[in-house]
């Protein structure tokens, strides 16, 4: 494994690959290798000794780090300042089963947002500039420092999430929020999953900010829960916890659960702590309309055993489970793609992505223009090759 | 001549002019294929009004299908495409050239779908920003993007431009609002990027498209996120004998934890205009007065506004006030929202739109007003003071060519300070061709090739807005 010291010799390293057209495996600490298609590089490069917070204005809700930062560093700092990550970067090693610490440049990369994406936006929205060696081993910069940039095409978004195919990050920008005073947690029991997707739309659909609606089913004789939380000043989550329990009253009683239930509560539910084992069984991540949420599992469900939590207030369906050398591809693929949505498969052995699809298969359009583009980025092909899509 | 220049026409498109309109008509018919020349003239120029150009023709499509069928036959033919909505833009987004056909959307104007368990509305692109608003208040929703331009604005020009607004500082810009879109490529094919759920597959293709100002493709529809509205909603004023003290005071508020809906900024020259066009009360004799606007129930309220309160005093307010009722509340924001309006009652100007680190912000005002005594010209500001979104409007007599050529330099030396400081040329208005030829102080040569290199994906031939974004210099296709 290559770990370059600074961003002069990681541009080197991507260079001196792409003139020899070696293919490159990008990681940070590679907690979150079992993310996309296994590759078949000879060549690790790592963004690990690329460390340290570049830029922190608390007062300007921003921040810089190099890639390779951790982020526990990063979270303890900005602690420090009473603010955060509002999107809630999510921990794979649970359900991955992998050790490591996790980066910075990871966060940005594959686009992690956990349950309060809903109010707060994805990382790609909290993500407002990057520094990155295109495949070609060219520094580019994109956005800034400032949130609101419109000069030229936003590669920022683009390159979020783009998993290291198309350019290696160096460096990335967040803007971060305030921390909350405090946070409170509504508990419902015993809905189905289609009750507590209408509970979850008229939490979402009311005037009480609520930043996180996840429910997990019934399974195993213990009966459903449906969860809604709510932070911000003392005063306020009180007013709204009364409030939204009011609201909710058609559904049944509401527990309340207090600041520090509520906060590793919600933990669990941002890293699906529920699902992660056994590490042999497939898992998918669904992305539907909210209210499509309970036909896919229904699907997934008359196919297989499966297990699942619903996030995001039934827009985002982890389900465990998917027998066979397809791991339900074809099943979950066939149930989103008569709602419309995408589904990932997130975990399963190297065999079965390699036979099938991790990510939903694109149009003919999109692919050809996802094609183009990954050539203008990496024209040697040389970075992450295939770990999104073949020949990508 | 204006500064910014633009590339000579294409004579063999001019030649060939009357067999392109009968081609435009033979796909949609005689009626909605503009060709007199008073009636193109009514789309020579948009809200940068010192440029006019009258196009070839103008084409008003009904459907994505006919947008297809245009842009396939335009692009066969060789044609340049202008995409436009409501012609709102400020950095002259939407000007024509006159080898150019624009392609308006002014009749793709429906609501498709309202759905408010998923918290989604599907519109056409060509609707206003205002109307989604207006369809969905009824039921408390609202969609959050709101441009000042906002009542003849469209989403199809605020997806071009990534536009923001006031209350973006809570609620983010569009690309953070838009979920989903359908595009019309250049060759004609028609694709559905994103949807009406949360994140798409694969790469960010929508993000990539939202702010690539109609030079990628034609968007004909939308899905974009509705919002429940907060309980309540209430703007105060605050007024400062320095712009240090008001910018330091937004620094403390945001410090202190809380992000107001709002933080709107005005000078003393924005203030009097404004205030004398819409009787906002606003105080005349500060020189910085900040809209802070905060949300949620009355105790929410009065509790945010207390904490606000107790951070402002140690910056010395000369005026705390908070709106006191409904009427109140619209006057101030009606100052606010018409201020670009009411500022062109009393004359020219040119409307800039830098951002920069709100840290920076007495040191870039101070500067800003010198740069444009510098050139003998009086300069307003009025701006989004929470993300450091700046509109210095520069008073010219558009009259006086010399007096426009100085107003364009002093803006352009606005820019450059603003990204020299660490911000960026424009927040919320886009490139167009006001920005043009200022991409190379923001952005290196690799970084602009790489740019055009995604430009020349999605279009080749460079008929798609090309004159806009990058200069004209150092292009793969000769512009």
């Amino acid at each position: 494994m290559l770990t370059p010291a600074d961003e002069p010799h990681l541009a080197a390293v991507v260079a001196d690959a792409a003139a020899r057209k070696a293919p490159l495996a990008i990681a940070g600490s590679g907690t979150r290798s079992g993310l996309g298609r296994p590759m078949q590089t000879a060549t690790t490069v790592s963004t690990l000794l690329l460390t340290g917070v570049t830029l922190y204005e608390p007062a300007e809700l921003v921040l810089s780090a190099r890639a390779g930062t951790p982020l526990r560093e990063i979270e303890t700092l900005l602690a420090g300042n009473r603010q955060r990550l509002a999107f809630e970067p999510m921990d794979h090693r649970g359900i991955y089963g992998s050790s490591g610490t996790p980066t910075i440049g990871a966060v940005a990369a594959a686009n992690l947002s956990g349950p309060r994406r809903i109010q707060a936006g994805a990382a790609r929205d909290n993500l407002i500039g990057l520094r990155a060696i295109t495949g070609d081993g060219k520094v580019i910069k994109a956005g800034g420092r400032v949130t609101k940039n419109v000069a030229g095409y936003d590669l920022v978004k683009f390159l979020a999430g783009s998993l290291g195919t198309l350019a290696v990050l160096s460096e990335v920008t967040f803007k971060v929020q305030p921390e909350p005073e405090t946070e409170a947690t509504l508990a419902i029991t015993g809905l189905a999953d289609k009750q507590a997707i209408a509970a979850m739309a008229a939490a979402l659909g009311s005037p009480y900010s609520v930043t996180g609606a996840a429910h997990a089913p019934a399974d195993e004789g213990e009966p459903g829960r449906t969860y809604f939380r709510l932070d911000g000043f003392e005063a306020s989550v009180a007013h709204r916890v009364d409030s939204l329990r009011a609201a909710l009253s058609d559904f049944g009683p509401a527990d309340l659960l207090g600041p520090a239930t509520s906060a590793s509560l919600w933990l669990t539910i941002l890293d699906v702590d529920g699902l992660s084992a056994p590490l042999g069984t497939p898992i998918w991540r669904v992305s539907v309309r909210p209210g499509d949420g309970p036909q896919v599992v229904a699907a997934a469900q008359a196919a297989f055993p499966a297990r699942v939590l619903y996030d995001w207030g039934g827009g985002l369906v982890w389900i465990a489970g998917g027998e066979g050398s397809d791991a339900g591809a074809a099943v979950i693929r066939a149930a989103v793609g008569a709602v419309g949505g995408h589904a990932t498969l997130v975990r399963a052995a190297d065999a079965v992505r390699n036979a099938v699809e991790v990510f939903e298969p694109l149009a003919p359009p999109l692919m050809d223009l996802t094609r183009k583009l990954k050539a203008t980025f990496d024209p040697a092909g040389i970075l992450n090759p295939g770990r999104m899509y073949a020949g990508v | 001549m204006s500064a910014v220049a633009m590339p000579p026409p294409d004579l063999t498109i001019l030649a060939r002019r009357s067999e392109i309109i009968v081609g435009l008509r033979e796909i949609l018919g005689g009626l909605h294929v503009i060709e007199s020349e008073d009636e193109r003239r009514a789309y020579e120029t948009d809200a940068l009004t010192a440029y006019r150009v009258i196009p070839l023709a103008v084409v008003l499509p009904g459907s994505t299908e006919e947008v297809a069928s245009v842009l396939k036959y335009l692009a066969g033919a060789g044609v340049k495409v202008v995409a436009r909505g409501a012609g709102t833009s400020l950095s002259g987004g939407a000007l024509p050239s006159q080898d150019c056909v624009v392609v308006g959307l002014a009749r793709l104007n429906r609501i498709l779908a309202i759905d408010y368990e998923n918290r989604v509305a599907r519109v056409e692109a060509g609707v206003t920003n205002i109307n989604i608003t207006n369809a969905v208040s009824g039921c408390g929703f609202f969609y959050a993007p709101d441009p000042s331009s906002q009542l003849a604005c469209t989403i199809a020009g605020n997806i071009a431009m990534n536009s923001g607004g006031a209350h973006c500082l809570k609620y983010g810009v569009t690309t953070n609002n838009v979920l989903g879109v359908r595009m019309v490529l250049i060759d004609g094919t028609v694709i559905d990027l994103g949807g009406a759920h949360l994140d798409a597959p694969g790469l960010d293709l929508l993000g990539l498209v939202v702010g690539s100002e109609g030079q990628f493709g034609i968007v004909t529809e939308a899905t974009v996120r509705i919002l429940r509205a907060a309980e309540g909603a209430r703007p105060m004023l605050m007024g400062f004998d320095s712009p240090a003290d008001a910018g330091a005071c937004v620094a403390a508020i945001i410090a202190s934890g809380i992000i107001p809906v709002a933080i709107e900024y005005m000078d003393r020259p924005a203030i009097k205009v404004c205030e004398a066009f819409a009787k906002a009360g606003y105080p005349l004799d500060v020189e910085a007065l900040l809209i802070v606007e905060v949300e949620g129930s009355e105790a929410e309220i009065v509790d945010l506004i207390a904490r606000i309160r107790r951070t402002a005093e140690a910056f010395h307010p000369r005026v705390m006030r908070v709106s006191r009722s409904e009427a109140e509340s619209a006057a101030i924001w009606k100052g606010r929202k018409a201020a670009f309006g009411a500022m062109g009652r009393i004359a020219d100007y040119l409307c800039m739109d830098g951002v920069i680190p709100t840290g920076r912000l007495p040191e870039v005002l101070t500067r800003v007003g010198e740069i444009c005594a510098g050139h003998g010209l009086a300069v307003a500001n009025i701006f989004h003071a929470g993300d450091g979104n700046l509109h210095p409007l520069i008073l010219f007599n558009a009259n006086d060519e010399d007096e426009l050529r100085k107003a364009e330099t002093a803006g352009a030396e606005i820019l450059k300070l603003c990204v020299e400081v660490g911000g960026c040329l424009t927040g919320e208005h886009g490139v167009g061709i006001e920005k043009r030829d200022l991409m190379p102080f923001q952005f290196s040569p690799a970084e602009l090739a790489l740019q055009m290199q995604i430009k020349n994906v999605f279009d080749p031939a460079w008929l798609l807005n090309p004159a806009k974004v990058f200069p004209l210099e150092g292009r793969p296709v000769v512009a």
